[in-house]
C-alpha cells in the first residue's frame, strides 16, 4: 500500500513538448511510471520518448485511460490547464508550475470543489511512491521503498529529508510535495489522514515553513486523530518578518506564521519537532523504536 | 510588490473609492503651491515611505494654517524615519502626500486579502480603526469581523449587509451604509482586477458631515501577476528596495539581505531557509537568504558570489546544494569557475549531496582552490562558523 499513486496509476503530461515537460516525462517513465500520454495543443500525432501526444486532455483520457495529470504549463496558462484536466475526468492533478497568480488559484480551487478531482501543488516537486510511481521532478534514486510517509511545502529540503530516511534504511512509502504557494490544492490534513489509514506507513515526516497557519491546523488534527508518530521540521526560524523567502507563501505577516509558533503548536500536539534539519532521519528512526 | 500611500489612493480614486483631495510633492516649494490650490481648512502633510508607523516617528503633521505647509514639508523631506517596520536603519523620505484633513466622527478598519485556508478573498473589518489590526486581533479578537467572498459569484450585497450590521454602522451614521456597500464592491473589483494580495484602509473614517473616506491606504500586489499590469509596475519605487536585492533580481536570483556575517547560497527556497537556521544553530547569524534555483549553473553561482561579496559584513560563505536533476559535478565546475572569476578571498565551505555528489566533492578538493568540502549539513555549518573571518592561506 501507499497513498494516491502506485503501479496502476496512468499519467498524462500536460506541456509534454516543452523543455521541462519532455525531460521530466522521460525521467518519470524511466522510473517505471506508466506515462501513457502527453498533451500540447496543436501537436497531436507527435510522440515524446515513445509517449503519444494529443491536442486535448479529453482526447488523451479517452484514448489512453489516463487517471492522473502532471502539469508543466507556463504560469499564466496553468490555471486553465488544471481545470482542463479536471473537466476531462482526471482524478488527480499534480501541478509543478511555479508563479501562478494567486487569484487564478483562488478561482481554480473554488471550481475544483465541484469536481471529483484532487490537486497537488502548484509550485511543488510532485508526488512519488518509492519504487512504484514517480510523478514529478524529484530525483528518483534517493527514494527507497520503506515505512515513512513524507509531506512537504518544499522541494530540495524534501530531498534532504528523504535522503536521510533512505540512508538510515527506513525508506519511504509516499512523498508528497504540497507546494510553496499561499493557495494550494491539498494541505497537510488530508494527507495525514491518508497516511494514518495506510497500512505500510508507520510514521510521517512533515516539513513546513513560515507563513500561514497550515501547520498549526495540522497540529490540532494530529492531536485528535493521529496514532502514528509524526516528526516535523519547520524552516525559517531565522527569517525576518514581512519578507517573502523565495516561496510565494513563505512570509511572516502581522506577527503570524512564525516558525516558533508552528513548532510550539506541533510540540503541544505531541509531534517530535526537529530543530536541526540534519536530524530529521535520526528522529524518525528513534520514533520507530530505533 | 508594495506601493506608496499616494499611489494606493490614486488607485482607489480610479475605482470610485472616496479619498481626501491630495497630491504627492517632492519639494517644499511644490508643497506650498499645491497647498494654495488645495485651499482646505485643515492640511495634512504625510511622509511617503513603504512602512507603517509613520505618525509616531514624526512623519505626519497636521495644520490649520496654510502658511505652515512649506515649513512642515521642509522638516519631513529628507528625514530618515525609523518605525517598527523600517528596521533600525530607517527610510529616507523623498516624497510627501499633502492632502485635505477630515473632521473625523468615527474611525474604522477595512481590509481585504485571500484567506490561505479557504482560498476565498476575505474582508476584515473592525470598529477599532487607526490601530494595528494585529493588536486588535490579539487583545479583542471579537472585534475583528470577517466576511468571505465566494470567488465563483463575487461580491454580493448581503456580504456588505453582514458587515455593516455587525459593525453597527446604521446606529453610527445611517447615511454611510449605502456608500459602505459600494465601497466594498469597488474594493473587491480592485482586488481581483489588479491582482492585489492585500488592500487595507486604516482608518476608514466617517466624517462629521456624514461621508465615508479612505483616510489611509495600503495596497500590495501579487508579484506573479505583475506582468499583466504595466500600470501597477509603474508604481515600483526602487528607492524603497535594498540595492543588492535589485541586483539579484536582475540575475533571477532570489535574495533577501539579513544582518549576519555568514553568506549562504542554496538551491531551493526551503533548503535555503533551513541552511540559515543551521548557521544559527551552529552559533553564527546568516547574512542572507539566497536561492539560486534548480539550475545552479556557473553563471548563477558567479552572480551569487558577487552579490555575497558586496555585502561587506560577510566573513565566510556556505554553499549548500542538493543535486537532484542537476548533477553535483556540474555544480562543482560552476563553483570552481565562479571562484576564479570573482577572485574569492573569503573562506568557503561547499556541501554537496545527491546526484554524483562524490565526483563533485573530488573535483573541488583537487581544484587547487582553498574550498572546504563537506557531505553532511551539520558538519558543513559547523565548519564555516569555525572558519569565518580567518584569512585564507595560499
Amino acid at each position: 500500500m501507499s497513498i494516491l499513486v502506485n503501479t496502476a496509476t496512468r499519467v498524462v503530461v500536460q506541456g509534454i513538448t516543452g523543455k521541462e515537460g519532455s525531460f521530466h516525462a522521460a525521467q518519470c517513465k524511466a522510473y517505471g511510471t506508466h506515462v501513457v500520454a502527453g498533451v500540447t495543443p496543436g501537436k497531436a500525432g507527435q510522440d515524446v520518448e515513445g509517449i503519444p501526444v494529443f491536442n486535448t486532455v479529453r482526447e488523451a483520457v479517452r484514448k489512453t485511460e489516463a487517471t492522473t495529470s502532471l502539469i508543466f504549463v507556463p504560469p499564466l496558462f496553468a490555471a486553465d490547464a488544471i481545470l482542463e484536466a479536471a473537466h476531462a475526468g482526471v482524478w488527480l492533478v499534480v501541478c509543478i508550475t511555479e508563479g501562478i497568480p494567486v487569484n487564478d488559484m483562488v478561482r481554480v480551487k473554488r471550481a475544483l470543489a465541484s469536481t471529483q478531482t484532487r490537486l497537488i501543488g502548484p509550485n511543488c516537486p510532485g508526488i512519488i511512491t518509492a519504487g512504484e510511481c514517480k510523478i514529478g521532478i524529484m530525483p528518483g534514486f534517493i527514494h527507497q521503498k520503506g515505512k515513512v510517509g513524507v509531506i512537504s511545502r518544499s522541494g530540495t529540503l524534501t530531498y534532504e529529508a528523504v535522503n536521510q530516511l533512505t540512508n538510515l534504511g527506513l525508506g519511504e512509502t509516499t512523498c508528497v510535495g504540497i507546494g510553496g504557494d499561499p493557495v494550494i490544492g491539498t494541505g497537510y490534513i488530508d494527507l495525514l489522514h491518508m497516511f494514518e489509514q495506510d497500512d505500510e506507513t508507520r510514521a510521517v515526516v512533515m516539513i513546513g515553513e513560515i507563513g500561514g497557519d497550515a501547520e498549526e491546523k495540522a497540529a490540532t488534527f494530529i492531536q485528535r486523530e493521529m496514532t502514528k508518530p509524526v516528526i516535523a521540521f519547520i524552516a525559517g526560524m531565522t527569517a525576518p518578518p514581512g519578507r517573502r523567502m523565495g516561496h510565494a507563501g513563505a512570509i511572516i505577516t502581522g506577527g503570524q506564521g512564525t516558525a516558533q509558533d508552528k513548532m510550539a503548536a506541533l510540540e503541544a500536539a505531541g509531534v517530535r519537532v526537529v530543530r536541526n534539519p540534519s536530524e530529521i532521519g535520526e528522529t524518525a528512526k528513534a520514533a520507530l523504536g530505533g | 510588490m508594495n506601493i506608496h500611500e499616494f499611489q494606493a489612493k490614486e488607485l482607489f480614486a480610479q475605482f470610485d473609492i472616496p479619498v481626501p483631495r491630495g497630491k504627492a510633492m517632492k519639494t517644499p516649494r511644490a508643497a506650498e503651491k499645491w497647498a494654495a490650490v488645495l485651499d482646505a481648512p485643515v492640511f495634512v502633510v504625510k511622509a511617503q515611505i513603504h512602512a507603517g508607523g509613520r505618525g509616531k516617528a514624526g512623519g505626519v503633521k497636521i495644520t490649520r494654517n496654510r502658511a505652515d505647509v512649506p515649513a512642515l514639508a521642509r522638516e519631513i523631506l529628507g528625514k530618515v524615519l525609523v518605525t517598527h517596520q523600517t528596521g533600525p536603519k530607517g527610510r529616507k523620505v523623498r516624497r510627501l502626500l499633502i492632502e485635505e484633513g477630515a473632521e473625523i466622527a468615527k474611525e474604522l478598519y477595512l481590509g481585504l486579502l485571500v484567506d490561505r485556508d479557504t482560498g476565498f478573498p476575505t474582508f476584515i473589518a473592525s470598529t477599532e480603526g487607526g490601530m494595528d489590526i494585529e493588536d486588535v486581533a490579539a487583545q479583542t479578537p471579537e472585534k475583528v469581523l470577517r466576511e468571505a467572498i465566494d470567488p465563483a459569484v463575487g461580491f454580493q450585497p448581503h456580504h456588505g449587509r453582514n458587515l455593516a450590521f455587525a459593525l453597527e454602522l446604521p446606529a453610527m451614521d445611517n447615511a454611510v451604509v449605502k456608500p459602505f456597500l459600494s465601497m466594498l464592491d469597488n474594493l473587491y473589483r480592485l482586488f481581483m482586477e489588479k491582482n492585489a494580495s492585500l488592500v487595507e484602509i486604516n482608518p476608514l473614517v466617517i466624517t462629521t458631515d456624514h461621508r465615508l473616506i479612505a483616510l489611509d491606504g495600503k495596497v500590495s500586489f501579487d508579484d506573479n501577476a505583475l506582468c499583466k499590469h504595466p500600470d501597477v509596475q509603474a508604481f515600483r519605487d526602487l528607492h524603497e528596495e535594498e540595492p543588492l536585492e535589485i541586483e539579484a533580481g536582475r540575475h533571477n536570483l532570489n535574495y533577501v539581505k539579513l544582518d549576519g556575517d555568514i553568506g549562504c547560497m542554496v538551491n531551493g527556497a526551503g533548503l535555503a531557509m533551513a541552511t540559515m537556521d543551521v548557521i544559527k544553530l551552529a552559533g553564527a547569524e546568516p547574512a542572507n537568504f539566497l536561492d539560486v534555483g534548480g539550475g545552479a549553473t556557473k553563471e548563477t553561482v558567479a552572480a551569487g558570489f558577487r552579490i555575497l561579496l558586496k555585502d561587506k559584513k560577510v566573513k565566510g560563505i556556505f554553499v549548500n546544494i542538493f543535486g537532484g536533476i542537476v548533477r553535483c559535478e556540474r555544480i562543482a565546475h560552476g563553483v570552481i569557475e565562479a571562484s576564479k572569476e570573482v577572485g574569492m578571498t573569503l573562506p568557503v565551505v561547499v556541501r554537496l549531496q545527491g546526484t554524483n555528489a562524490e565526483e563533485g566533492r573530488k573535483l573541488l578538493a583537487e581544484s587547487g582552490l582553498k574550498i572546504d568540502v563537506a557531505t553532511d549539513l551539520w558538519e558543513a555549518a559547523q565548519k564555516i562558523v569555525a572558519m569565518k573571518g580567518k584569512r585564507r592561506k595560499r
